[in-house]
């Protein structure tokens, strides 16, 4: 699609005289998976969140899915779906209920709830479970549903931040799966990580450094550019640069 | 319309899976409402009075005598010095001290006017207060015994004032008339209050919130998807106490109950819209109780449950006016006591419909969904 799914140019938060983010900007195309690198506290959270609607820019510019960053913030917030670091699903609420609750604020009637929740549930293979309070699920299924949730509305765009952090190798893989199968529906995944082996999914990736985006291309080209043999290196690479402290 | 029932199903379903919250809500104001009224009793009884007679004669036996029949007072000793009684008040064994003076029955029987000593411990000043006045009636009755027998006509002529009183609304001063329904205020304020401050909070914390902030529901659809649940079990609270008020203490609502419960639905949307409120401006829950905590024992204790408001400065009945629990237990007392009607209450209803407006317009306000 030659549609922009995000457009950012000079989008900067500013907390007092820290920059939190720096004047970023960058274009994710539609259907894109696109990786947001970085340290801890290069900013990445807080540039997602202003993306997300969560909160406002201090200056810049940003289009999400078509509507602008500073005054149609519902408007993208019924285009986007959100899957953060904190666990968000309710763990006194089964996962059919959880599917109902958050599909049914973002429109769905009863019978498409019924209908894509089966699907859900029969895809993650949650049969056995569909009743069962989510607090007693795994991590990792948690984090699975988190995002099948997140985009049972079909968005254009989804921001998943640390999705699989703390999850185990296998089921960040079965993760990584979703993420491909959302991707062939046409929904953009922006998705913030620090597993480098993920970096590599990414069709694109941007590293950020300090509240500035240092680096934007495809793994293979960053790899060409700063002369490594893996994403590991290229991030060691930044990263190194850094002046402030990780937090 | 169909994201606010979501938001209704997920709360109510919380709040019943939720096996911690569940006693807290329905239990334990029970226990309260069984436990307070009888303890929460202003009567003053058993006063402990130290007799420090010096006279020995039949009239101070009377006196002494009379005022131990009446119920209000335990002579806990007699002695012939005022010593030994004063060390009696410093161990906290005596209340009050009454001292005949030696020659009482000779200077009555002469002069016709003898004189008595009250000491009272002061530290409690309301036994010591009451117990004083209680004394002081007693021994006028006495006084006026006496002098019916020694001037039969004299003293019907000079004429005396008998003072008749009439309780009304409450003719036997039943005390859990009166403490009940203040008592039950207080439990649908506790219950209330802290639940609604701790709400949203309890979604900050979990993280929830943010989820909800990026979802296309709208703040008023949350506010009133927090403040629905508590208002139904604030509503339920009352009527379980009602009940209990009824079947125990014999507290029958004399007035209308569809005017009871109109001023109560008001009061809990004011009263949760405060909890909310405490809510939006919290970080954690800790936080959000002590708030909540330190603002309802306000309320409480300026309300007039426990301390007549009348008897107060004139800045603390400006505060008294100022806190939702006021209005409300004044308007309970006089609907179940008097049978008040609208007309009497209006003005309470108003101070309350300004609170709910006011307090719910800022917990919107001040829930962001972007910060």
């Amino acid at each position: 699609m030659s549609e922009k799914a995000i457009v950012c140019k000079d989008l900067t938060k500013r907390f007092g005289d820290f920059f939190a983010v720096n004047h970023i900007s960058f274009d994710v195309d539609q259907g894109e998976i696109f990786g947001f690198l970085g340290a801890n506290g290069a900013g990445k959270t807080t540039a997602m969140r202003m993306l997300c609607g969560l909160s406002y820019p201090t200056s810049g510019e940003a289009t999400v899915a078509g509507y602008n960053v500073f005054r149609q913030q519902e408007a993208i917030k019924r285009n986007i779906g959100y899957m953060s670091q904190k666990f968000s699903l309710y763990e006194s609420l089964t996962v059919r209920e959880n599917i109902r609750f958050y599909g049914g604020v973002y429109g769905l009637s009863d019978k498409q709830l019924k209908e894509k929740g089966d699907e859900l549930i029969t895809k993650l293979g949650l049969e056995k479970e569909a009743k069962m309070m989510v607090g007693s699920l795994p991590l990792g299924w948690k984090q699975k549903l988190a995002f099948s949730v997140a985009i049972i509305h079909q968005p254009r765009i989804v921001f998943l931040d640390e999705p699989t952090g703390g999850v185990d190798p296998v089921t960040r893989r079965q993760f990584w799966d979703l993420i491909y199968d959302a991707a062939a529906n046409g929904i953009t995944v922006f998705v913030t990580t620090h597993y480098m082996d993920e970096a590599e999914y990414c069709n694109r990736i941007s590293i950020m450094v300090d509240g500035r985006i240092d680096a934007l291309d495809s793994p293979a080209n960053l790899k060409k550019q700063f002369d490594a043999a893996s994403m590991n290196e290229v991030f060691y690479a930044l990263a190194r640069t850094a002046k402030r402290s990780a937090d | 319309m169909r994201t606010l029932r979501l938001l209704l199903e997920k709360e109510f379903r919380q709040i019943f899976r939720d096996k911690g919250l569940l006693p807290i809500l329905f239990i334990m104001p029970m226990v309260q409402l069984l436990i307070m009224p009888l303890a929460a009793n202003f009567d003053v009884k058993n006063i402990n009075l130290a007799v420090v007679d010096r006279d020995h004669s039949t009239y101070t036996q009377q006196m002494v005598s009379k005022i131990a029949s009446s119920g209000y007072f335990r002579i806990t000793g007699y002695y012939t010095d005022y010593t030994p009684a004063m060390h009696q008040i410093e161990r906290e064994k005596a209340d009050i001290i009454l001292e005949i003076p030696a020659h009482f029955e000779t200077d009555l029987v002469r002069e016709s006017k003898a004189s008595v000593y009250l000491a009272a411990d002061a530290i409690n000043g309301t036994k010591a207060g009451l117990g004083s006045a209680y004394l002081n009636t007693i021994l006028g009755d006495f006084n006026n015994e006496i002098r019916m027998k020694w001037l039969p006509t004299k003293a019907a002529a000079v004429g005396t004032i008998d003072i008749t009183s009439s309780n009304w609304f409450n003719p036997e001063m039943n005390y859990h008339l009166y403490m009940v329904p203040g008592i039950l205020v207080l439990l649908v304020t506790m219950v209330g209050g802290f639940i609604a401050a701790l709400n949203i909070v309890k979604e900050k914390e979990i993280g929830t919130i943010e989820q909800i902030n990026v979802t296309p529901i709208k703040k008023w659809q949350f506010i009133i998807g927090k403040m629905i649940p508590f208002w139904t079990i604030g509503m339920v609270d009352f009527t379980i106490g009602l009940l209990l008020a009824r079947y125990v203490y014999g507290v029958i609502p004399v007035g209308s109950l569809l005017l009871l419960y109109s001023f109560l639905s008001i009061y809990l949307v004011a009263l949760l819209g405060f909890g909310l409120l405490i809510s939006t401006y919290s970080d954690n829950q800790l936080q959000a109780m002590f708030v909540a905590f330190f603002f309802i024992m306000i309320f409480m204790l300026m309300s007039g449950l426990f301390v007549s408001v009348d008897n107060m400065p004139p800045w603390a009945k400006m505060i008294t006016k100022l806190t939702p629990v006021t209005h409300f237990i004044d308007v309970v007392r006089m609907i179940v006591l008097k049978g008040s009607h609208f007309s009497d209450i209006k003005m309470q209803f108003l101070y309350e419909i300004a609170f709910a407006v006011v307090l719910n317009g800022w917990a919107i306000l001040n829930y962001r969904k972007t910060a």
